[in-house]
């Protein structure tokens, strides 16, 4: 893993909102084309860690280095990295007011990457791979949960990202729909995308994860591969929190 | 009532012509005040968000009338005696009561902005924002638009609201409908009718106004 690149360098992060900590000291090294799962319980912080990562967060104290680039340092164009590392959201968040197509052209037509029809012909083949093509036209309100994360993540490919962060993209969802979704990220994590995933699905973690983070109370407890931190963990806190939900 | 159609008919219609001006600009600069307080009251600046406040707080706790004297009275003895700015500062009646209107129906208008802006929910902003387009962008393409939708009520009553509001500035002497029948009624004595009149006046134009703004409201909703 050494002779890999580091994409996003993590040290001594830390998040409080007002009294709560809720980051303690977090560091860690994501390379590229790495996928990442973040597992642990509600309130450890996993949230909150990969909404530092693009700043929608932010820090208390810390580093973030993405690139090369400390995202915190001043001066820095807050907007233009957000364009390379985009997330995808629980909640989905469509743009309620465009249609499907709209909300896939907006952003990179806004941002001058590019023209209305470059846009359009590249959103369209995004839709194919989500394979959504013929609700190019539909509004947000019209699609089932699934199919709207599915676009959600079309989205966000239109920006043509580096990194990828998904915070619980199927928490959300009924459980049958639950499968489209983790069959798009499993592509896409065989293309290559550099992803860092916040999940509950221990299963999808255990098949497409490079390498697992078990946080709990705003640390990180325990890191390695699927088979290390699920198949056989090491810390008291890891192995309760499997017990409980496998 | 024959007598108040016939011989005075004219007069208060252009009275309520004249309700229809002040009406009128007022709600334009209003609506101008009110985006401008409501925006102020949501960015994250806490100076704005004080300022926007304590507007709000101030315009909202004062009586429309006694803003009125104020500002028609009491801000030009201000200029001239208090602080002598060299020559003589004077409003006319119509410009201290788009001041008057403007001031109180921009402050309910940035409560309404405000609530219209925040009861969209914040995943829409924070979508935006990660796929990098800026705050501004993303408030202008993505929140607004969302936001009127919810608003359009609101603001219509807010616009009839300040429709009726006019007739208190006949007390600084603007010849709108409510002052114009003032002197109907001392040249005829006749006040159930000349009040009765006046009051079917306001109720046809607020009739219209309701009906053109269920018109806009249901072309906004379409599709939805």
């Amino acid at each position: 893993m050494e002779d890999r690149n580091v994409k996003i360098h993590v040290s001594n992060l830390r998040k409080c909102f007002g009294d709560l900590e809720v980051l303690q000291d977090i560091s860690t090294d994501i390379y590229e084309g790495e996928v990442v799962v973040i597992l642990g319980p509600s309130g450890s912080g996993k949230s909150t860690f990969l909404r530092c990562l693009n700043r929608l967060e932010e820090k208390t104290a810390g580093e973030i280095v993405i690139d090369g680039k400390d995202i915190y340092a001043k001066g820095v164009d807050i907007n233009k990295m957000r364009e390379d590392i985009v997330m995808v959201f629980q909640h989905f968040n469509l743009f309620n007011n465009f249609d499907v197509l709209g909300n896939m052209t907006l952003a990179p037509t806004m941002l001058k990457k590019a023209s209305k029809e470059e846009a359009k012909d590249n959103a369209m083949k995004m839709l194919e791979k989500v394979d959504l093509v013929e609700k190019a036209h539909v509004y947000p309100a019209q699609l089932s949960g699934g199919q709207k994360q599915r676009v959600a993540i079309a989205r966000a490919l239109c920006m043509n990202p580096d990194i990828m962060l998904f915070d619980e993209p199927t928490s959300a969802l009924d459980p049958e729909m639950v499968g489209e979704v983790l069959n798009v990220m499993k592509a896409l994590a065989a293309e290559g995308m550099t992803m860092v995933i916040v999940t509950h699905e221990i299963g999808f973690a255990r098949e497409v994860a490079d390498r697992i983070i078990f946080m709990d109370g705003g640390y990180i407890v325990e890191e390695g591969t699927p088979e290390e931190v699920i198949g056989n963990p090491k810390e008291a806190r890891t192995i309760d929190f499997l017990n409980k939900v496998l | 009532m024959e007598i108040i159609i016939t011989k005075y008919g004219g007069l208060l219609l252009k009275a309520m012509g004249q309700t229809l001006i002040l009406a009128l600009y007022g709600l334009f600069f209003a609506c101008i005040v009110g985006l401008i307080f409501g925006l102020m009251s949501v960015i994250k600046n806490k100076v704005c968000n004080v300022i926007a406040q304590v507007f709000v707080f101030v315009i909202r706790g004062v009586p429309m009338i006694v803003l009125a004297f104020f500002i028609y009275f009491g801000v030009p003895y201000f200029l001239n005696t208090i602080v002598g700015v060299g020559k003589q500062v004077t409003l006319t009646a119509l410009q201290a009561g788009t001041i008057c209107l403007t001031l109180n129906c921009g402050a309910y208008m940035a409560e309404i902005i405000r609530a219209g802006i925040q009861s969209v929910d914040i995943g829409q902003m924070e979508a935006g924002r990660s796929l990098g387009l800026s705050y501004a962008k993303t408030m202008r393409k993505i929140v607004m638009p969302q936001a009127i939708r919810t608003m359009i009520p609101s603001i219509i009553n807010q616009f009839i609201i300040t429709l009726k509001d006019t007739s208190i500035l006949s007390v600084i002497g603007f010849p709108e409908l409510v002052n114009s029948a003032k002197n109907v009624q001392a040249n005829t004595f006749l006040s159930f009718q000349t009040w009765a009149v006046v009051g079917i006046m306001y109720l046809v134009v607020i009739t219209i106004l309701s009906y053109a703004a269920k018109l806009i409201e249901r072309r906004m909703n379409r599709g939805r």
